[in-house]
C-alpha cells in the first residue's frame, strides 16, 4: 500500500534554513522550535504498517539523512515519541492507515521541546523534572536482612505497577497544557513518579515528598486537561496518579497552599450555593490576607473586565441547594459540615 | 576532547549500569558511555522474570543443575555455581532498592514457572520485569551521581602497553570524536540481534561490544550458540514472553494438537527453548503449521491472568496483529533472540586483555553454555555486572593512569573522515545488513549443515567486499545516524565470522547448535569451548580451545 508521509525536517547546520515553509497557524503559537522544512515521501508498505515502519523505510532506502530515534519497534523502549498529525504519539504504535489524513501523515518533533535534528528532540526538560522528584526509594528503617524482602501486600505493589509501566517516552510532557505555559511545572511523568514513591509502603520519606510536590510547579499546577491520559501509550494515566497524590497530600495535612485552598473554595462554593462563585475563588485560593498575592491577580481581573468575562458581582444560590448539601454529607470527608 | 576516569563502562543496560554502580560503591570515579539513553537499553525488553532459588524447598544446587542441563553441559559449572548461589542476594538487593515484585498472600516475593526449571523460581513484575529492573537501576545511578555520556557511540577501545585503557567515542549530538581514558574498561554493550533477520532484538543490538573487545585482543567463545526463542509474534517477530507458557498457555499445531507431546512429553511447553524451537521448526516444515507459524493458546487462562500478569503481550498481539489473546490463539514462530556466546571472561568478568572486563549478553562467563534458560539472562546481568564492577574498581586501584591515546583519536578521526568521503556506488548499509542477516537466518539458524555453512562463509566474504563500497548517505555532523549505522555494520560483519566458523567446526549437535549432518552430541570431541581471536579484517581468526569446567554434574543424556 502507498503511504505519503510529510516530515518536519530541521538541521541546525543550516542546510534547510533557506527553505522554510509553514502553514498559517501551524504549529500553534506556543511553538518554541526553530523553523523547519516539511518534506514529503512516499513509501510502499503492508496495510498494517506503523509510522515507524515508514520512517525506517525512508531512512534506509530513500534518504539516509533523516534522523529519528528508535530501538525496540514495539512500544517498550520509548525512543520514538514524536508529533504525529499534531499530537504526541509513539511512531511504532501508530498505524499509518489510521493516521492518514487528507492523503498524508504529518510527522515532526514536538514544538514544545528543543529540537536537535529532524525527529530527534532534546529530552533534557523531561529528565530534569524526573530527577527533581527524588526518583528513588529512601528505604524505611530498619531494613530487612540481606536475604529478606520487605513484607508488603501484593495490592500495594500492584497499585504502583501502572506507573512502573511508564517507558519515559515523553508523550505526556510534550502535549501537557500546563507545561506549555509554565516550564517550571514538574509535568505529568515526574508527578506520576512522585506518586509511585510516595505511595510505596517501603519508603521512609513520604512526608517530605508530599511537602515538596505541593509547592509551586507541583501537583496543584495541573489543570486537568487530560492530554497526558489521552496521549500516554502505556496507560499510565499520569493525571490519575496526580489526583491520588493530591488526596495523599491533603489527608496528610499539607493544606496551606494555593492549590488546596483553590480546591476547598471550589468545593465550599458548590456545597453552599450549588454553583461556583468565581468572584471569591481567586482571593480564597491566594489567601484573603495575602495582599501582595491579591494585587498580583489584579491585571488579570482588569483584562477579564475589559473582555466582559468578569463573573457577576452578586452570587445567587441555585434552587434546592439543600439537596446539594445532602450529597456532601452522604459523601462525607472534609466538606460534610 | 580527552576525558579521564578510573573505570569506563560501555553500555547502560542492566549489566553496564549494575557494574557502574558497584564500581562507584568501591570508590572509583566511574563513567558510562551509551549510544542511547540508559532507559532505552534493550534490557527493558526482558519480559518474563528473573530466576533465583529463594523460596522454601528450593536450593541453589537445583537451580544450578537445571542451568547446566539447559546448557547441554557446555556451561562452566564453577560460574553457574557462583550465579545460582548469589542470585537470591542480588534479587533481594533490587527489592531493597525499590523494584516492585509480585507478592504472595503473606507479602513475600512470589514466583511463576519458567521453561527448563524443576521448580517455579522466577520472580517477576507483570510482564515488564526487565523494564522495572532497568528504571530502578537508572534511578540508583542518578542517586549515586554516576556520569553518563548519553548518546555517545564507541568506535574503538584504546589499548596502552597491552592493557585496555579507554575508548574513542563519537558524540552523536555534535559529531565530535572524543578520547575517554580509564584505568579499567567494562564492556556491557549487549547483544547482536541485528545479525539475524528476523530477530526479537532492538535495532540497537548491533554487536558493538563483541567487535570492540575482539578487535582489542579479547577472545570470543561459543559464538555459534544462538538462541531462537520459541514464541515470537508472526510478522513483526516481537517477543511473546515465555511467561505465557509459564502461566499455562499451550502450543498448538494447525489441528489444535499440543505437538510437544512428541518432543518433550514430561515438561511439554516448559521444556528448554532450543528443544521447543526445533520442534516448532520441524512441525512447520512438515506442513503442520499455519502460514509458517504455530499457535500460542492462552484462552483457558482467563482474562484475569492475561490482563494482570501478561498485559504487555496482550497489548502487542492486539496492536500488531489485531488478535485478542483472551478470545483467540496467537500465531508465533521461532525467532532469533539471544547469544549464549561472547567475550570470554572469568567469574569476575576479566577477559584475557588486562584492564578489560565484560558482563551481560556480550560476555561468555559461561553460564549459559549451549542454551540459556528463560529468566537466567537478567540474573546473569546483575550478578556478573556487580562482580565485574567490583573487580574492575579493584584493578583500577592497582594501575597507573593512562597518559597516551591521542594517536588513536587521530587515526579514528581519519577513519571516519575517509568513510564520510567515500563516493556512492550503489551500496548502502541497509542493503548489506539485510543480506547479511537474511543469510545468517537461512544458513546459521535453528538447523545447520556443512553445505549451508560453507555457503555462509563464502557469502560473508562477498558481503565484506560489498561493505568496502558502502557510502555514508549523510555528510552532516549533528546526529549523523548513517555514519553510526555504517560503523555498526562493520561490527556485525566481525561478529558473523566466529558464529559461522564455530558452527562449521563443531561437528555435533549441542544446545542451540543443531547440525542435521551430525545430530548427536559428541562429548568425546566437543565438550569444550571454541575461542576466536581477531587477526585483521581480511585474515582468518585464530582458533583455540578451552575445556569446560565440570565441578559436580557429569554430562548426561538431556531430555525433558
Amino acid at each position: 500500500m502507498q503511504f505519503t508521509i510529510e516530515i518536519g525536517r530541521y538541521n541546525p547546520e543550516g542546510k534547510y534554513s533557506d527553505a522554510v515553509s509553514r502553514e498559517e497557524g501551524y504549529p500553534p503559537p506556543w511553538d518554541k522550535a526553530p523553523p523547519r522544512r516539511y518534506q514529503t515521501y512516499t513509501v510502499d508498505l503492508p496495510e498494517h504498517a506503523v509510522v515507524l515502519d515508514g520512517l525506517i523505510a525512508i531512512r534506509e532506502y530513500q534518504d539516509e539523512s533523516l534522523a529519528v530515534r528508535c530501538a525496540c519497534r514495539s512500544a517498550i523502549c520509548g525512543s520514538c515519541a514524536m508529533w504525529i498529525n499534531g499530537h504526541a504519539h509513539l511512531a511504532c504504535k501508530s498505524k499509518l492507515q489510521e493516521f492518514t489524513k487528507n492523503g498524508k501523515t504529518r510527522v515532526e518533533s514536538p514544538p514544545s521541546m528543543p529540537v536537535v535534528r529532524d525527529l530527534v528532540w532534546g529530552m533534557d526538560p523531561f529528565w530534569q523534572k524526573h530527577h527533581a522528584v527524588t526518583p528513588w526509594l529512601e528505604p524505611k528503617q530498619p531494613m530487612p536482612g540481606p536475604r529478606e524482602e520487605y513484607r508488603v501486600p501484593n495490592a500495594a505493589m500492584e497499585n504502583l505497577i501502572q506507573e512502573v509501566s511508564c517507558i519515559s517516552c515523553g508523550c505526556c510532557l510534550m502535549d501537557c497544557e500546563s507545561f506549555a505555559i509554565n516550564d517550571q511545572f514538574l509535568g505529568p511523568h515526574a508527578l506520576a513518579k512522585a506518586y509511585r514513591y510516595a505511595a510505596d509502603p517501603r519508603d521512609a520519606t513520604v512526608q517530605q515528598r508530599l511537602d515538596h510536590d505541593g509547592h509551586g510547579g507541583g501537583i496543584w499546577d495541573c489543570t486537568h486537561c487530560y492530554e497526558c491520559v489521552q496521549q500516554c501509550p502505556k496507560g499510565v494515566a499520569p493525571l490519575d496518579q496526580i489526583l491520588k497524590l493530591r488526596k495523599m497530600a491533603v489527608d496528610a495535612g499539607f493544606t496551606k497552599n494555593p492549590g488546596t485552598r483553590h480546591a476547598d473554595a471550589f468545593a465550599e462554593s458548590v456545597r453552599d450555593s450549588g454553583r461556583l462563585n468565581e468572584l471569591t475563588l481567586m482571593p480564597k485560593s491566594t489567601g484573603f490576607f495575602n495582599i501582595v498575592g491579591q494585587l498580583q491577580t489584579l491585571p488579570s481581573a482588569i483584562n477579564m473586565l475589559r473582555a466582559g468575562k468578569l463573573p457577576p458581582i452578586v452570587h445567587h444560590k441555585i434552587p434546592g441547594v439543600q439537596r446539594i448539601k445532602t450529597i456532601f454529607q452522604r459523601v462525607g470527608g472534609r466538606f460534610k459540615k | 576532547m580527552i576525558f579521564d576516569h578510573d573505570v569506563l563502562v560501555i553500555g547502560a543496560g542492566l549489566a553496564g549500569m549494575r557494574s557502574a554502580l558497584e564500581a562507584a560503591r568501591s570508590g572509583a570515579d566511574v563513567a558510562i558511555v551509551s549510544k542511547v539513553h540508559p532507559v532505552r537499553s534493550h534490557s527493558n525488553a526482558a519480559q518474563g522474570g528473573i530466576n533465583a532459588a529463594l523460596g522454601e524447598g528450593d536450593s541453589w544446587e537445583s537451580h544450578a543443575f537445571d542451568t547446566v542441563k539447559g546448557s547441554d553441559y557446555l556451561a562452566d559449572q564453577d560460574a553457574v555455581e557462583v550465579m545460582c548461589q548469589e542470585a537470591p542476594g542480588d534479587i533481594i538487593e533490587f527489592e531493597h532498592m525499590g523494584c516492585i515484585f509480585y507478592r504472595n498472600e503473606d507479602g513475600r516475593l512470589g514466583t511463576r514457572a519458567f521453561g527448563g526449571a524443576s521448580q517455579a523460581r522466577t520472580y517477576f513484575v507483570g510482564d515488564i520485569t526487565g523494564q522495572a529492573l532497568l528504571i530502578t537501576l537508572y534511578d540508583q545511578i542518578l542517586k549515586a551521581g554516576v556520569k553518563v555520556y548519553e548518546e555517545w557511540f564507541a568506535t574503538a577501545f584504546y589499548v596502552e602497553d597491552g592493557a585496555c585503557a579507554g575508548a574513542v567515542a563519537l558524540e552523536l549530538i555534535t559529531g565530535e570524536l572524543h578520547l575517554l581514558r580509564a584505568k579499567a574498561v567494562i564492556d556491557g554493550a549487549g547483544g547482536v540481534g541485528r545479525l539475524y533477520e528476523p530477530s526479537t532484538n532492538a535495532l540497537i543490538c548491533t554487536g558493538d561490544g563483541y567487535a570492540l573487545a575482539y578487535r582489542a585482543g579479547a577472545a570470543l567463545a561459543d559464538m555459534c550458540m544462538v538462541q531462537y526463542h520459541p514464541t515470537t509474534l508472526a510478522g513483526s517477530g516481537f517477543l511473546m514472553t515465555e511467561a505465557a507458557r509459564g502461566e499455562g498457555a499451550y502450543l498448538l499445531d494447525k489441528n489444535g494438537d499440543r505437538f510437544l507431546k512428541k518432543y518433550a512429553p514430561t515438561k511439554m511447553e516448559l521444556a528448554a527453548r532450543d528443544v521447543i524451537s526445533r520442534a516448532e521448526t520441524l512441525e512447520i516444515a512438515a506442513g503442520n503449521g499455519i502460514d509458517g507459524n504455530v499457535l500460542l493458546d492462552s484462552r483457558h487462562l482467563g482474562p484475569d491472568v492475561i490482563l494482570k500478569k501478561l498485559p504487555q503481550i496482550h497489548e502487542m498481539a492486539l496492536d500488531y496483529l489485531g488478535i485478542d489473546m483472551i478470545k483467540a490463539p496467537v500465531p508465533v514462530r521461532p525467532g532469533m533472540h539471544y547469544m549464549m556466546g561472547g567475550v570470554k571472561t572469568d567469574i569476575d568478568g576479566a577477559t584475557k586483555v588486562p584492564g578489560l572486563y565484560a558482563a551481560g549478553e556480550v560476555a561468555c562467563v559461561s553460564v549459559h553454555g549451549g542454551n540459556r534458560l528463560g529468566a537466567n539472562s537478567l540474573l546473569d546481568t546483575i550478578v556478573f555486572g556487580r562482580r565485574s564492577g567490583k573487580a574492575a574498581a579493584a584493578y583500577a586501584k592497582s594501575v597507573e593512569r593512562p597518559r597516551g591515546g591521542s594517536a588513536l583519536l587521530r587515526s579514528e578521526q581519519e577513519r571516519l573522515s575517509a568513510l564520510l568521503a567515500r563516493p556512492y556506488k550503489g551500496e548502502t548499509h541497509a542493503k548489506v545488513r539485510l543480506d547479511l542477516a537474511t543469510m545468517m537466518d537461512r544458513y546459521v539458524g535453528v538447523y545447520r549443515d556443512d553445505e549451508g555453512l560453507r555457503k555462509a562463509l563464502e557469502e560473508l566474504k562477498r558481503l565484506r567486499r560489498r561493505y568496502e563500497d558502502v557510502a555514508v548517505g549523510d555528510k552532516g555532523r549533528v546526529f549523523n545516524q548513517a555514519l553510526q549505522f555504517v560503523l555498526e555494520l562493520g561490527f556485525l560483519l566481525d561478529c558473523a565470522e566466529p558464529v559461522i566458523r564455530e558452527a562449521l567446526m563443531r561437528t555435533e549437535s549441542r544446545g542451540a547448535h543443531a547440525r542435521t549432518d551430525y545430530p548427536e552430541r559428541n562429548d568425546a570431541e566437543w565438550l569444550k569451548h571454541v575461542l576466536f581471536t581477531y587477526r585483521g579484517p581480511d585474515a582468518e581468526p585464530g582458533v583455540s580451545y578451552m575445556p569446560v569446567t565440570i565441578t559436580r554434574w557429569k554430562p548426561e543424556v538431556r531430555s525433558y
